[in-house]
């Protein structure tokens, strides 16, 4: 049985080539990219979500980049547990006022240097859900971004190439 | 209940323009009399919500699957709690009493709820209170006992998880209590659908919980329709019937995977994160969005199938139904698997029907509701499909309910392929200078989506979506009694309640 299952996932890999890293994305990275940055980041970054009030659309389209699809592991990109083994934050949703403080604890639980990516037009400035009472409305406002990745959500291919600019951005700046 | 009509048995003034069913405004005692049907297990809570000087409650007889509404006015600022009679009522009344400070008198619990102490103002769809814009701090509930011990863990969770928070009182590896708080997610939805156009109410609830976007949408829009008394045309119906099916077989691929993947089975995790993909690239095909955000709406649907819809949907089918059954087939084979999920985290029949658990929830625990069929709406009644029911209540009978589910849903999407309609996808709303209040019962993949419209000239005047997770949430506290520690992960996943939608 086992057999059969490996076999129907692996007769044709379904693994796509990477996608190109995001031009827009690359621009906004270029003024938070140092060098030290870059020998710190090699190819490899380890990623902390949170989820700052999201509709959890976004959080959908984060798990799939783990699918065999994208498999975001081959970039040398992978989730972790604790902030404190973050390179990266991604932050998600308009900021609920009743998530603030837990985003700023964790922000200041990672350690130096630290880059801040949001997913989604709600962690842009509140999207739908700016101007309620209980949201502080983009993230920008609680922590600093250095790159913002938008959509409602975005598709996993939107946040991948975000995130390959992220890695790239760097070489990209030295070579323009 | 069945020998009389559900109205009947409600003493009080029928309101006018309330549809498809009967909102009643009911004195004091009619109000406690309603309260009083549901401890007894004659009528079910189905939603518990306020406005600036009233409280209504929802309520549905299950033998004949009739629906009413309750109003008590409350000019003195309170009326009578239900949650003092029938606990599933405490969280709806303690939110309540935190959006619009209506006082529940004799509530057991009067804790804030969403309230956080953090907005700068208490009771923001009441009458404002600024003076003392923090609540209480919060208490949680002691525990008291030699060797007992707490593990807070959240609001940030260890994975890709919503925000909340669990409190654990262990006696060594066994858990005696689970307090769950929640409100982090609490976005003040309400309040920005009051006062918005349709088509911005629409998009508000199309983000209510992303993961339900298409059940919300539709909920939505059946409520705006209702009041206006307009219908979609056929074609819409199936549109939003396929959209709906295609959403509940992606989100229970991904449960099925998540849940495997918590008893430490990845090989299941990988093979149903394809199928979920395959489903989500097939519904971008056709629909020009991965969640179908947007493409329910009131009057109709946005977009239609293009011309080569139906065949990237018949190639869908047959993938699904290739590999499908092998996946099935090794979650029965594993014995490893099946120990972890068999008789972990029983959830007890009576307490599913006492919470009116819906999806598979419930209908692992032998409570067969589901709104598709009753009180139904088209086109599902002109399409064969059957409830999946199990009675065990455990972390497998939650995943075997998905697995015969997504058999139905693949059946029903070939049928609704089969039987699409030509014609029109969108009626006009027209609600100008109308003044009316419309609701709505819709079968999300988690359970049943309420709302409750009021509509003036155009706009949303009061709304209130209640999500299935309101239901679910306090069972999770019940079932994990007892188990070890290291079985929540295992226990939360076969719930997958909603954050997001929960706290609104
Ligand atoms: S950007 Fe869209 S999908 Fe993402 S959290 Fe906000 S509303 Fe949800």
């Amino acid at each position: 049985m086992r057999r059969t299952l490996l076999e129907s996932l692996i007769r044709r890999p379904v693994t796509e080539a990477a996608p190109a890293p995001d031009e827009a994305a690359l621009q906004e990275l270029a003024g938070s990219l140092d060098r030290a940055a870059r020998r710190r980041l090699g190819r490899s970054l380890s990623i902390r979500e949170i989820d700052a009030g999201s509709c959890n659309g976004c959080e959908l389209e984060i798990h799939a980049l783990s699918n065999a699809f994208y498999d975001l592991e081959r970039f040398g990109l992978r989730f972790v547990a604790s902030p404190r083994h973050a390179d990266v934050l991604m932050v998600t949703g308009p900021v609920t006022k009743n998530m603030r403080e837990a985003l700023e604890r964790t922000h200041n639980a990672t350690p130096d240097p630290k880059w801040v990516v949001t997913i989604g037009d709600c962690a842009l400035d509140g999207g739908v859900f700016a101007g309620s009472y209980a949201v502080v409305g983009g993230v920008s406002n609680v922590v600093p971004v250095d790159l913002h990745i938008r959509g409602c959500p975005p598709s996993p291919a939107e946040i991948l190439s975000g995130l390959i600019a992220l890695v790239t951005g760097a070489n990209h700046r030295k070579r323009a | 209940m069945s020998q009389m009509a559900l109205t009947d048995t409600i003493d009080g003034l029928k309101v006018e323009a309330h549809r498809p069913w009967p909102r009643l405004v009911v004195s004091e005692a009619g109000w406690r009399a309603v309260a009083a049907e549901l401890p007894a297990g004659r009528l079910t809570l189905l939603g518990l919500w306020g406005e600036r000087s009233a409280a209504h409650m929802a309520v549905l007889d299950e033998d004949t699957a009739e629906i009413a509404v309750a109003t008590i006015e409350c000019p003195q600022g309170s009326f009578p709690s239900v949650g003092a009679l029938h606990p599933p009522a405490i969280r709806l009344e303690r939110a309540l009493h935190d959006l619009y400070g209506l006082i529940p008198e004799g509530l057991p619990d009067d804790r804030p709820w969403l309230d956080h102490g953090c907005w700068g103002v208490r009771h923001p769809l009441g009458d404002r209170d600024n003076r003392d814009p923090k609540p209480p701090p919060y208490a949680f509930l002691p525990a008291e006992g030699e060797s007992l011990h707490q593990i807070p863990v959240g609001p940030v969770h260890a994975g890709i998880i919503e925000p909340g928070h669990f409190r654990f009182t262990a006696n060594g590896e066994t858990v005696v209590r689970l307090e769950e708080r929640l409100g982090y997610a609490h976005k003040g939805v309400d309040s920005l659908m009051t006062g918005a156009p349709l088509g911005k109410a629409a998009r508000l609830a199309a983000r209510v919980s992303g993961d339900s976007t298409v059940a919300y949408g539709l909920a939505f829009a059946r409520a705006v329709e209702a009041a206006l008394e307009i219908e979609a045309p056929p074609r819409a119906a199936y549109l939003r019937a396929l959209m709906a099916e295609l959403e509940r077989l992606a989100n229970h691929f991904g449960d099925i995977g998540a849940i495997c993947n918590d008893a430490s089975f990845a090989l299941m995790h990988a093979q149903c994160g394809i199928l979920r993909e395959r489903v989500l690239r097939a519904a971008h095909a056709c629909f020009g969005h991965r969640l179908m955000m947007d493409r329910v709406v009131p009057g109709g649907v946005s977009c239609d199938l293009p011309a080569e819809g139906a065949a990237t949907l018949r190639g869908l089918l047959d993938e699904l139904r290739r590999v499908f059954p092998r996946a099935v087939n090794l979650y029965d084979n594993t014995a490893s698997l099946q120990d972890r999920t068999a008789a972990t985290g029983v959830l007890r029949a009576e307490l599913a029907h006492q919470y009116g658990a819906g999806g598979f929830v419930g209908r692992a625990s032998g409570r067969a509701f589901d709104a598709r069929k009753r009180p139904g709406y088209t086109p599902y009644d002109r399409l064969d499909f059957d409830i999946a029911r199990f009675e065990a209540g455990d972390v497998n009978a939650r995943v075997w309910v998905r697995i015969r589910e997504v058999e139905q849903s693949l059946d029903l999407v070939e049928q609704i392929v089969r039987r699409m309609p030509a014609g029109p996808i969108k009626v006009e709303t027209g609600g100008e200078g109308r003044n009316a209040e419309g609701m709505a019962l819709v079968e999300g993949f988690r359970g049943d989506v309420l709302a409750w419209l009021r509509i003036d000239d155009g706009r949303v005047a009061n709304g209130y979506l209640r999500d299935p997770s309101w239901f679910q949430w306090p069972l999770l506290e019940a079932v994990i009694e007892g188990n070890i520690v290291a079985d929540f992960p295992l226990c939360n996943k076969s719930f997958n309640c909603s954050y997001s939608g929960h706290d609104l």
